[in-house]
């Protein structure tokens, strides 16, 4: 079983303390939620597993090899970013956007038959096939995000590292991608995301990991972590954790 | 774009036919194998100065191109940030020094004004990949570069000198021979090809550095292909004809409404474009009515300064 794992990562960045000891084993199949206040680690910890910093202790391993240790090609197959700044600083087509997801896979010489079907999967899995020709700029905030996820699934990796994919959709395209994101976990993915919204975390993640300062307070299966004493620890906030009619799990911030 | 640049290497074919017939003299057919004096002027000045053009054009075109794309900036343009200021910094250093009467030893300097400044840039924006610290430094390098210009001119060792620094500066293909093509040729190729082999990754920066990154472009890597392509194409290019601003900001528009926006997608009829675009242009300045010929370099200005002001106003709604 394929595996990434932060193993005691530490991070200073111009002398603060971003993250300390941090350990976690993400699987496969799973989606894994990656919560704290503003300026737990989120990001920085997202940003080790993707190699894109470099831990000063400690290591990202996949599959037991230091992702930093993995050549760059071979690590951009397996490890897919969606970073939450969504500049797109060309006013390209969507098919054009989402064929960038292919660049890992590319020979020198083009796209082969492979690469074009992985970009039509990709772009009917977010909807967005209709819209394929459309220029950049003339899509809507929520229609530009679908196809900056479309371009990630297009790369087919086996890790989907996402930084706050949710942040600037209306609640109907929030539940369109975590839906999108829940079946990628389904086809044996691994979905790690950085997430702000505790009541939507609740609602996709297997399992959590709550930083605070860097550090770990709880991880493992998300029901064990999002409760409320350990969310009070975690943001300083106390919280409702409750159970809808329908049997989905919500929490609501009540007091600070 | 295969069919683009199909066109656009036929138009180019055309313009150069035209560019070895066309000057003051004109050499009707039958004088071209014979041993009639006038051959001379073709085989000896229009042809060289012809490939010059071809070779200057190609060279600030496609530096443009990757530029824009590495910058992710749509106004970059080697002249703009610096390069060609440093190369004709270097330039005019060898002139004041008297360095010009070897062959190799102005294009020599040329280039490591062109590396220096390049590099210089790279090493104050490169790693934030800010734009604006990026334009700024470049500002701030051009401006230095041209002070320390203006002082070699000023305090040149005698008249001649600086005339010939100013004439040289204003930019000119007048008079090449095929000595220059010689030093440019090779350079200018070299340059190309390092340049054209960023194509992929300046895809890949569409998406933003972080992004890029994460599919397996290697920053480093990138801005040191960037840094010597340029340094290489402009500095020769600057080397041989002059400063000839502005080919670099206008071929890559003129280009993307039929090509397409992805970088890649412009480099090769950027290049094309840009030897098409000085070609013509120096027929123009060849044929125009003048009493001494226009200088390329002026005429370039005076179109491409509008070009840029136009392209600024277009702009500037999404800037603001």
């Amino acid at each position: 079983m394929s595996t990434l794992t932060a193993d005691r990562i530490g991070l200073s960045l111009s002398g603060n303390r971003v993250l300390d000891d941090v350990s976690f084993t993400f699987r496969r199949g799973r989606v894994t939620a990656l919560l704290g206040a503003n300026g737990a680690g989120k990001s920085s910890l997202l940003a080790c597993l993707a190699a894109l910093r470099t831990p000063d202790q400690g290591a990202a391993m996949l599959d037991g090899i230091d992702v930093r240790a993995i050549h760059r090609r071979i690590r951009a197959r397996a490890i897919g970013l969606l970073p939450q700044a969504a500049d797109v600083h060309w006013d390209v087509d969507v098919a054009t956007l989402v064929e960038l997801g292919r660049l890992p896979h590319c020979g020198r010489w083009g796209q082969t038959a492979a690469d074009r079907e992985a970009v039509q999967r990709a772009l009917a899995a977010t909807d967005m096939t209709a819209l394929a020709h459309r220029g950049v700029e003339r899509l809507s905030g929520g229609e530009r995000s679908r196809a900056l996820l479309a371009r990630v699934l297009a790369g087919e990796p086996d890790w989907l590292l996402a930084d706050e994919p949710l942040a600037s959709l209306d609640p109907a395209h929030q539940l369109d991608v975590l839906a999108r994101l829940r079946s990628e976990a389904m086809q044996g993915r691994g979905v790690i995301l950085v997430l702000h919204d505790l009541h939507l975390a609740a609602r996709v993640a297997d399992d959590a990991v709550l930083l605070r300062h860097g550090h770990v307070v709880a991880s493992g299966p998300a029901q064990e972590v999002l409760t409320a004493p350990l969310i009070a620890e975690a943001y300083g906030v106390e919280v409702e954790v409750g159970v809808t009619p329908g049997g989905q799990r919500f929490i609501l911030p009540i007091a600070r | 774009m295969t069919r683009l640049n199909t066109l656009l290497l036929a138009a180019l074919l055309i313009v150069c036919c035209l560019s070895v017939a066309a000057g003051k003299v004109a050499v009707p057919w039958e004088a071209w194998t014979t041993a009639d004096p006038r051959s001379i002027i073709i085989v000896e000045l229009r042809v060289p100065r012809t490939i010059l053009a071809i070779l200057v054009g190609a060279a600030l075109g496609l530096s443009g191109a990757v530029m824009q794309g590495y910058l992710r900036n749509p106004l970059a343009d080697p002249g703009l940030f610096g390069v060609s200021s440093g190369a004709a910094l270097g330039a005019v250093l060898s002139l004041y020094f008297g360095f010009a009467a070897q062959l190799w030893l102005l294009p020599a300097f040329a280039l490591a004004g062109a590396g220096a400044t390049t590099a210089l840039l790279a090493l104050i924006a490169g790693r934030s990949g800010s734009l604006i610290l990026f334009t700024l430094a470049g500002m701030i390098i051009t401006s230095i570069a041209g002070s320390m210009t203006a002082l070699a001119i000023s305090l040149a060792p005698t008249p001649f000198v600086s005339s010939q620094i100013v004439a040289w500066l204003m930019g000119a293909l007048t008079d090449r021979s095929w000595d220059d093509v010689k030093v440019a040729l090779p350079l200018i190729l070299l340059g190309s090809a390092v340049l054209v082999t960023t194509g992929r990754s300046l895809d890949a920066l569409t998406l933003g550095e972080q992004a890029a990154r994460s599919m397996g472009v290697a920053p480093g890597r990138l801005q040191a292909k960037v840094v010597i392509g340029t340094a290489l194409a402009v500095g020769a290019a600057v080397a041989s004809a002059g400063v000839i601003g502005f080919v670099g900001l206008m071929v890559p528009h003129l280009v993307r409404p039929l090509a397409g926006n992805r970088p890649s997608a412009i480099l090769i009829p950027s290049a094309i474009g840009g030897a098409l675009l000085l070609t013509l242009a120096d027929i123009l300045v060849r044929i125009a009515p003048t009493v001494s010929e226009l200088r390329i370099g002026i005429a370039m200005s005076m179109l491409g300064g509008p070009f840029f002001l136009w392209l600024l106003i277009r702009m500037r709604r999404r800037l603001a």
